[in-house]
């Protein structure tokens, strides 16, 4: 079995699979209970300064969207930080991890953005050994109107000020987290560089409104009729952290900055891919909100069985593999050709494919008086949606079509060379560069 | 003298009451709303959707499911109502097997279709909860159209008719309106009476006037009505039965099927209906399968289906085959009778063993006996009180693709009349369609 043990920032957990900073994490029953259960390690729910803690909403934090079966896709809170006082958390996170020395425990930490507020907390923290600590920049709700949270990691100098500080402050690893309400997410991430962070972490979650009761008209999850916006996560957000996780990991002043990956983590495959593009580790927050600590089990089976298969002996074997893979539109090979194609041994006539072509693409599907659906070549343009809209995988495929042989559509040979936007003959830029 | 299961004769009381009652709870049960959201999930919104073509009504199954998904039952069942009035109906007879079922996608490629069957129930079981009908009544035209017969051909035939804006009188020989579907359907397919629940409701469009005990034939003649209306239809399905041409046949014992089926439906009680220890049906249709599965939920110890032909002969479903077998009923090919025995009831039934030869079947000679106390004869109904007038066509009423018959301003559908299968979708569909072609033919 391949082994899952992981090296981040120089803190070994057994595995890449950590628990995001959250409920999950939120005190010393549930971290127990999740060691127990096999997690790696811990961000700790964020941690507020001394003094009276935060109060939550006492109406429902959530909302959410489903699929097939009322599977979550999509959850929504607005769940401030930790309402616990400050050193209840301390003492839980100090027993904890002297009990767990082979797992992680990073604590999450948010206070107001002045030096003072930094000073007098990280001591305290570093206090309690735990490995590492993480910034919530990230958090869009709540925390943001009273300038913490997101409304520091929208502002690069903010984070770069901050990281300065914890830098200055405590001696261990410092995360920062980032977050995704913001233009382009490599600002954020080279300004916690700048400020010395050791990596950063993302995405935290997006701000959203999952839905409008059109009985009360106002947003759920609604608290006495009213509504706000809250963060977004699970399934649903996936793949807008890969893209910025890419972003950060292809971006030649971050690239090689350690990375732990959050968003939608759901299963074995999901870490695989974030760690392929880049990621050391993952942090997991709704799966384990929707089916409990055991999800962990098939996360590290899954992710163990499939590198095997591979012969990856470790995570640095893949880890970011996917990364040189990414690039910029321009740079795509236009002479790279496809056509659609369809089995029709595996076929069900169900010809939704038809439809979607016929009605919203190129036309390019022919459908017989028996239901038989075939491509035609010469139309074809190979966007690829009759694979996507038909219900059985594996069943319409993009074949390539050699250099050499003729594009029926275009009816010009397949050009064996790379022939890309920067050198089309179509591109102003190109002639006007002549 | 032994009780229950092992009393002999035709007895009441087989089973306790209870048990009854949980052998003839619903066949198919109505969903709860989230298993109804996870069946339509599962539905692909095909293009041209095979399903649909196969309904004999053509009912717009993938866009009553998306509603469904949408969670607007009660417009998923108007959609399916719009094709076919008795939705309601069909949702639980339906052999969806050998229909819209059958052909599914999800059937084709993982042999598990899409349950249209209850999600048809489910849609139009919520509409119904409303209390409310959805159609209203056209302007009226001023005409006047006799419906003999209120079965589904009848009911379909009527209620489209009174919403294009015709005054209907619908006359039915018996006291209850529905057909087979208060009279025949088996009981575990139409619980909590709904055959007289849809009645009702489908009714509520305003405009039929129904006549009870009024037969054609007997207080009704042809020429009258055709003076009276404007137009006929004819829906009395098939009243009579074909006899077993057998020795024995009068012994006391030896009834109908389709009889021992209308008594069992109209039973308030089932524990006090008789029913034989040792049970023989003739016959391999729907009626066949119905009369031996309700007589072995009765309590019947031995239930035997006799028939002459092989099992890919039957007229019964696979489906119902197999439903005949799980609940116990003995299924036996390649068997005709030859005579009921007894002094002065049933006590056994000869069959002989056949084959085909140059298509017809034959017997080979061997014999074999079986105890039966009751013999059920399931082996086809007749058309019986029609109109000298009609031409006939394979013994039943002669009618074009739209329902005319030869008779001028006479149409006719459902069972009685020649083409499509005998069956409660097809009936709705040819009563709906003769309404129609009525409608054009007044209105020009
Ligand atoms: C036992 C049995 C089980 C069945 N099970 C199923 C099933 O599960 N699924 C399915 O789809 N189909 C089933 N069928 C078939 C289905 O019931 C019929 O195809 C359908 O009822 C035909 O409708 P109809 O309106 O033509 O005739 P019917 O339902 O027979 O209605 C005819 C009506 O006309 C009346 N009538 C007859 N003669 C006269 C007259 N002279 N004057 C006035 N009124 C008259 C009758 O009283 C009756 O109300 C079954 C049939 C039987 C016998
Ligand atoms: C109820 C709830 C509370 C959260 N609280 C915090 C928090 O206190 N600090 C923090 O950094 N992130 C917080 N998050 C964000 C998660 O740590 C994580 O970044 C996000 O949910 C995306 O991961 P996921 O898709 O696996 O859920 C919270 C998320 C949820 C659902
Ligand atoms: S790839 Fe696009 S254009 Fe080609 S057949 Fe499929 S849907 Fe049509």
């Amino acid at each position: 079995m391949a082994d899952l043990t992981t090296e981040f920032l120089g803190i070994k957990s057994p595995n890449p699979f950590w628990l995001a900073s959250a409920p999950p994490t939120d005190k010393e029953y549930n971290v127990r209970r999740a060691f127990e259960a096999g997690w790696g390690g811990v961000v700790w729910k964020t941690l507020g300064s001394e003094g009276p803690p935060v109060v939550n909403v006492n109406g429902p934090r959530y909302g959410a969207i489903w699929g097939a079966d009322r599977r979550l896709l999509g959850l929504n809170n607005i769940e401030l930080i930790t309402d616990r006082s400050l050193e209840t958390n301390l003492e839980e996170i100090t027993r904890v991890k002297k009990d767990y020395p082979d797992r992680a425990v990073i604590v999450s930490i948010m206070v107001p953005c002045e030096e003072q507020a930094w000073k007098d907390i990280l001591p305290r923290v570093e206090a309690t050994g735990a490995d590492g600590i993480e910034l919530n920049f990230g958090c869009p709700h709540g925390m943001a109107e009273r300038g913490m949270g997101s409304a520091v990691g929208q502002v690069p100098e903010y984070i770069q000020m901050v990281t300065e500080w914890c830098k200055q402050y405590y001696s261990k690893p410092v995360i920062v987290k980032l977050t995704p309400n913001i233009t382009d997410i490599r600002y954020p991430a080279r300004a916690a560089k700048t400020g010395g962070a050791d990596a950063v972490s993302l995405i935290n979650t997006i701000n959203s409104i999952t839905s409008v009761n059109l009985d009360s008209m106002a947003p759920e999850p609604t608290i006495g009729g009213k509504g706000t916006h809250g963060g977004y996560c699970g399934p649903a957000v996936k793949p807008i952290a890969l893209n910025m996780v890419a972003e950060i990991a292809r971006c030649p002043q971050t690239h090689g900055m350690p990375i732990s990956a959050i968003g939608g983590v759901t299963t074995w495959k999901d870490a695989a891919e974030f760690i392929a593009m880049g990621a050391g580790n993952v942090q997991v927050c709704t799966a384990a909100m929707t089916y409990g600590f055991k999800v962990v089990q098939e996360m590290i089976t899954g992710l163990s069985a499939w590198m095997d298969e591979k012969g990856h002996s470790s995570i640095q074997d893949f880890m970011g593999s996917a990364v040189p893979n990414v690039t910029d539109w321009q740079y795509l090979d236009l002479n790279y050709v496809t056509k659609a194609k369809i089995s029709q041994d595996d076929c069900i006539k169900c010809g939704r494919c038809f439809a979607a072509c016929e009605d919203t693409s190129h036309q390019a599907i022919e459908m017989s008086e028996d239901r038989v659906f075939t491509v035609k070549d010469d139309e074809c343009v190979a966007c690829n949606l009759c694979v996507n809209v038909c219900p059985i995988e594996g069943c319409i495929t993009m074949e390539e079509v050699p250099a050499g042989e003729i594009d029926l559509r275009t009816g010009e040979v397949v050009s064996a060379d790379h022939g890309d936007w920067t050198t089309h003959p179509n591109n102003p830029s190109v002639t006007a560069a002549e | 003298m032994a009780q229950g299961h092992q009393a002999s004769g035709i007895q009441a009381g087989r089973l306790a009451a209870s048990d009854i009652a949980e052998n003839f709870a619903d066949l198919h049960p109505a969903y709860e709303t989230h298993e109804a959201m996870v069946a339509a999930d599962r539905c692909y919104f095909c293009h041209d959707a095979p399903c649909m073509t196969a309904c004999p009504t053509s009912i717009d199954i993938p866009q009553f499911i998306r509603e469904i998904q949408g969670g607007h039952p009660e417009s998923a069942a108007r959609t399916i109502l719009d094709q076919n009035i008795l939705g309601g109906m069909c949702a639980r007879v339906c052999p969806t097997e050998t229909l819209c079922e059958q052909v599914c996608v999800r059937e084709v490629a993982e042999g598990k279709p899409v349950e249209i069957g209850r999600l048809q129930r489910y849609a139009t079981d919520a509409l119904m909860a409303c209390g409310v009908h959805p159609f209203d009544r056209a302007e009226p035209t001023g005409k006047r159209i006799a419906v003999v017969g209120a079965g589904p051909a009848g009911l379909s035939a009527a209620h489209r008719l009174a919403m294009l804006g015709h005054d209907v009188e619908l006359f039915e020989g018996q006291p209850k309106a529905g057909g087979l579907n208060e009279f025949g359907i088996a009981a575990y397919k139409s619980t909590n009476d709904f055959a007289a629940a849809e009645v009702d409701w489908l009714l509520q469009i305003g405009g039929i006037t129904v006549t009870y005990g009024k037969t054609l034939g007997g207080d009704l003649n042809l020429e009258q009505l055709k003076s009276d209306y404007d137009a006929v239809f004819l829906s009395i399905g098939l009243g009579g039965v074909n006899a077993l041409r057998a020795e024995g046949e009068d012994l006391a014992g030896v009834a109908d099927a389709v009889d021992f089926i209308a008594k069992l439906r109209q039973s308030d009680d089932l524990s006090t209906l008789p029913v034989g220890r040792d049970v023989v049906v003739i016959g391999g249709g729907m009626t066949a399968v119905d009369a031996a599965v309700q007589s072995k939920l009765l309590g019947a110890e031995n239930v035997t289906i006799a028939y002459r032909r092989d099992q890919s002969a039957m007229g019964a479903s696979r489906f119902e085959q197999d439903l005949a077998a799980t609940k116990g009923v003995k299924l036996m090919f390649n068997v005709m009778p030859k005579a009921v025995l007894g002094t002065n009831s049933a006590e056994e039934v000869e069959l002989e063993r056949t084959e085909i030869k140059e298509g017809r079947v034959t017997g080979t000679g061997e014999t074999l006996r079986l105890k039966a106390d009751q013999v059920f004869k399931a082996i086809g109904q007749t058309l019986e009180g029609q109109p000298e007038a009609v031409e006939l066509s394979g013994g039943k009423i002669k009618v074009d693709a739209q329902g005319k018959t030869s008779v001028s301003g006479v149409w006719a559908g459902g069972d009685c009349a020649s083409g499509g299968e005998d069956l409660t979708v097809t009936a709705v569909a040819e009563g709906r369609d003769a309404a129609m072609d009525i409608h054009q033919s007044l209105m020009g």
